[in-house]
Parts: C-alpha cells; structure tokens; sequence
C-alpha cells in the first residue's frame, strides 16, 4: 500500500474514532462497540475507495456515530451539527437521518434494508449505464434478516458488479454471539453458494482492506468482503463482549480508551508499511 | 382491471422515460406484453417482496418511476416496513399496484384477500390511495399518479359494471341523487347497490383516492338534510372508509345523524367463496345488502 496514503488513513481513523467517542461520551449513548468495530472499515470506504459520485450505505445505522464523525472528517458536517448529536432538535439521531445530510441517502436502522438499497442503486446504475458504485456496509447480526438473502439473491442474479458488500465481522449481535444465536458459519460458503466472489480481510487493517480492494476490482462476479473485526476494538474493558453494544464511557473508561487510542497512532507512525 | 392497467402502462411507456416495471413474479397471462414492452426495465424480482420494495425505493432515488406489481396483500402488508421506510419516509415515488383487494381472489382463501390494504396504505406518511371503480377509471387514475410525486398504491379489482353515468376519474363523484339518505362508497363493490331498485331512493357518492383531503360542500348538506349515512367498502370499516370519514363529518356536520356501515367483517362463517359469495356473507351484496339497506332507511 502506498505509505502516504496508508499513513492519511491512520490519521484519518484516528480523527474520527476520537471525533466520535467524544460523541458518545458527551450524549452518554451506547452503541460505542458498534462504531469501534465498523470505524476502520467505513475510513477506509470512504477515504481510500470509493469516488465522490460512488454510494455508501451504512446498513447497520446503529453505529451512525461513526458515520458522522466521517462526514465531519469530510466537512459535510460542522462541529456545531456534531455536538448537537443526541440532543433534541437535532439531525444526528442515534440512527441516520431522512433526507437531511449528504450522503447520508436513506435512513437506516432496521437491520436488513441495506443490502435491498445497494441492489436497487445497482440495477437503477445499471440500467442508466452510469459507472457510480454502491459500497454496502452490514453487520453480521443482520445476516438474520431473510431481507438480506433476498436481497443477495437478487445482487447475485442480476449480477451487480457495482455492488460491493463488506460485511463488519464482529461475530457479537444484540443478545449473544452469533454462532449461539443463529448460526452463520460456514458464512463465506453460504454467501459463494449465492453467487458472490467472497473475500476475507482484516476490518482493521487498511493493507488488507486495500487488498479486497484490488481483488474486487478483477472479479467479474459481485463481490462480498467478510471484514473480521473485534467488537469494542481498543475499549479493553468490554472489548468483544456485548455490553460494549449498550453501555456508555464511563469517565475512567473514556479516558483509557483515548489513551490506548492515542498510543495506538503514535505506535503506529513509527512501524513500517508492508 | 388488469386489462386496463397493463394497456395503460404500455400505453404511457413511450411517454415518459423513466418508467420501470417490477413484479413479484407474478402476471402469467397478463403482463406479457408489458415485458415485451418495457424490456430490461421489466424486472421480475422473484418472491422476494421486502427486496423488491427497497429496491424500487432505490430506483426512485435514482430517478426512475417503478411500478410494482402483485397480489394486494403481497405489495402491501408483506414488505409494509420497507414501504414505509424506504418509500414513504423518503416521500419516493413509488407506484405499488395490487392486483384484487379486498376478496378479488374469492376461492383463493383468506391470504390472498386484503380487507386492510387501504387501511394500512392510507396511514403512511405521503401516501395516497387510489381506488378506481369502473375499468375506464384504471388509466385516468394512472394518469394522475404517473404526475403525482409521492409514493402511491392502486388497488385494482373487477370494475364495476353500472348503468349509471360515471363522470371521469376524481376524488369525489356524485353518482346519482335521492332523498332518504346518502351512501358514501369507495371501489367495485358499489356495484352491487347501484343495481338494487333500492338504490333509487339514495343519494349515491363514490369516494376513490385516500386519504381523505376535505369534504364536498355538498355531501356535507346532503348528510345534513337526510340525516342518514351509508358507508360501503369492500375492506375492514374499522381502518377503512367508516372510521376516516367519521371523523372529517365530526368536523363538518351540524346535526345528529344515523350511520349504516356495512364493511367486510373477515370470515363470519369461516368457509370461502368466489368473491360475491364473500360479498354476500358480509352484506355487501344480495338479499343481506338490500334487506340491511331497507331496514335502515325504512
């Protein structure tokens, strides 16, 4: 990977993941688990694949923190919209938005509408011959919605070569794991059995993210990124546990966080680039 | 009606560019032509309707005008989480077509029916409902709702056979006069009180698009004046036509009147029927209709 760019990413990753504990310290929300898991992938996303003119569904809207402090990153929202997250009468909802922020094209939050979404910007793209792409991020507790499969379905029949599915592999879901939920192993068996060329990466790490990247670009099937990550990555005290999808920072624990954070970028700087 | 409609979705193809056609695999011996039409905009998005209605919702986002066709409770009450969110929230134009509400389907037994559709169609935010009743109504109707930018569902039946003079399709039309009361219908079924000699003593309204907006001035006075009202719907009265305009006529009225609702009651019996055995069962057609009718207006 190009170290420049690997090096804005980091950069990046860390400005939105301080950006967005801060949110959720200051709203004394949950979901922080949710954002610490999908916050690499979605930096990545936005800031190492996808063109302007591309599509970014977060289909698993309860990690929307992370999606703001993006767009904050990005400047399509101010630090006053930001600060307004959780308050009333505010656009920043703990689940993203009707209509109202850029990039932000439909509202989310029911699991499983996600992937449909990324199907009809597919066909719709399609059919209109524009070259625009539609990056789907789910998680894998949504992978209980038959909404999804329908929708994998149809991505897989219509061959929607500009549908790229990322799955956040964090194997956590609402009230357990989810091999003791509903069981989804063998996962890249069943989405291949679908019709779909299936990566796996490391959703924490850009090297292997980018090298999705250039898998995805050579296939001639849709493609489908299972992106194993950790729950609560960096929150050691609940690190892969589901309290990390519900509980707010406490003060000692917010500032641990950021410590690790913070000592995880500056140790990063300094480690070579493969 | 499906006739009409797939004659007038081909017929308004090649005027307006955006169209496109999903199905939920249904439409043997009947959208053939309309396939044949519209080409790679005829998607058929199989049994899949939650995907199908969040991929229309998309198209729309895109630009494109989808009309999604089924079964009425398919393309409404199954994917109803994905109409509101994905369509309706998003004020998309989204043109959901269901083919035999209310017992269209007859024999076909209780989950093809759709008592609730206009109920839980017309609650949606920036929804609109659109109910014809002749079969010359399917295209005017669709021609509103090709210029209408909101999400929209048309409910599609056997059209009423009258001999009444129907004016063109609108919101309100008055379908005859008469003086012991004022019958407030919406969809096909009225038919089956045009054509009793009873209804020559009644004023007859048939309301087609929901929700309601406002009242015509002058079913208002008629209701005054008579001081009796029938509703009639091929649907639950309980979400349907009885309970919304009993609640416009709350606002307007200036007397006390008597109210006949005679709505679709589910399965009183539990046995099925072709759609008029359905109709009689509930006292919307036959000797149950006009012996409701004779006792209320005396």
């Amino acid at each position: 990977m190009d170290t420049q760019l690997h090096k804005d990413l980091l950069t990046k990753a860390f400005h939105i993941k301080k950006r967005f504990l801060g949110m959720y310290k200051a709203a004394n929300a949950g979901h922080v688990g949710s954002s610490l898991s999908v916050a690499e992938l979605l930096t990545f996303v936005r800031f190492g694949w996808m063109k302007d003119s591309d599509e970014m569904i977060l289909s698993k809207g309860h990690a929307a923190a992370s999606l703001y402090a993006v767009l904050a990153e990005e400047g399509i929202l101010s630090s006053e919209d930001i600060d307004s997250f959780y308050k009333n009468n505010t656009y920043l909802a703990a689940h993203p938005p009707v209509n109202k922020v850029k990039r932000i094209p439909f509202a989310t939050g029911s699991l499983g509408h996600g992937l449909s979404l990324a199907a009809g910007f597919g066909i719709a793209n399609k059919l209109k011959k524009s070259d625009k792409r539609i990056f789907c991020i789910t998680s894998d507790g949504e992978l209980n919605e038959g909404s999804t499969w329908e929708a994998a379905l149809f991505v897989a029949q219509h061959q929607l070569t500009n549908v790229v599915w990322l799955i956040d592999r964090n194997r956590l879901q609402g009230y357990g794991r989810t091999e003791e939920v509903m069981k989804l192993e063998p996962l890249a068996d069943k989405i291949g059995a679908f019709g779909f060329e299936v990566i796996e990466a490391d959703g924490h790490d850009f090297t292997s993210l980018e090298s999705s990247k250039f898998t995805t670009q050579s296939s001639k099937r849709p493609v489908a990124i299972i992106c194993n990550t950790t729950k609560g990555y960096g929150w050691k005290t609940y690190e892969d546990k589901v309290d990390c999808h519900y509980l707010p920072l406490k003060d000692e624990q917010y500032d641990l966080v950021l410590d690790e954070l913070e000592r995880g970028f500056e140790l990063s700087k300094s480690v070579n680039i493969p | 009606m499906r006739v009409e409609f797939a004659q007038a979705i081909i017929n308004a193809f090649d005027r307006t560019a955006n169209l496109a056609f999903i199905t939920g695999d249904l439409g043997y011996m009947a959208l053939e032509k309309v396939q044949e039409k519209f080409g790679e905009r005829f998607i058929n998005a199989g049994v899949a309707e939650q995907n199908m209605i969040t991929v229309a919702a998309a198209m729309a986002h895109e630009g494109f005008l989808p009309w999604v066709y089924s079964i009425s409770p398919f393309v409404t009450l199954r994917p109803y989480e994905q109409i509101r969110n994905d369509v309706c929230l998003h004020h998309l134009p989204v043109k959901l077509v269901g083919n035999g509400g209310g017992y269209g389907y007859g024999i076909m037994g209780a989950t093809h029916h759709n008592i609730e559709d206009i109920g839980a169609m017309r609650i949606l935010p920036n929804m609109k409902v659109y109910v014809p009743f002749t079969a010359s109504d399917v295209a005017q109707a669709m021609a509103q709702m090709i210029i209408d930018d909101s999400p929209n569902y048309l409910r599609l039946n056997m059209g009423a056979k009258i001999s009444n003079e129907v004016s063109p399709f609108s919101a309100w039309r008055k379908i005859k006069n008469g003086t012991k009361g004022v019958v407030v219908g919406t969809g096909p079924v009225m038919e089956n009180l045009l054509n009793m000699s009873i209804a020559g003593d009644l004023e007859v309204w048939v309301l087609s698009i929901f929700p309601i907006i406002e009242l015509p001035e002058e079913l208002i006075r008629s209701i005054n004046v008579s001081k009796k009202l029938i509703t009639v719907e091929e649907h639950r009265g309980e979400c349907g036509l009885r309970e919304t305009l009993s609640y416009h006529l709350m606002n307007e009225l200036t007397t006390s009147i008597k109210m006949l609702s005679l709505a679709a009651a589910g399965y009183p019996s539990g046995r099925y029927g072709n759609q008029k055995w359905h109709q009689e069962e509930n006292n919307l057609a036959g000797k149950g209709l006009s012996d409701a009718l004779q006792h209320f207006i005396g």
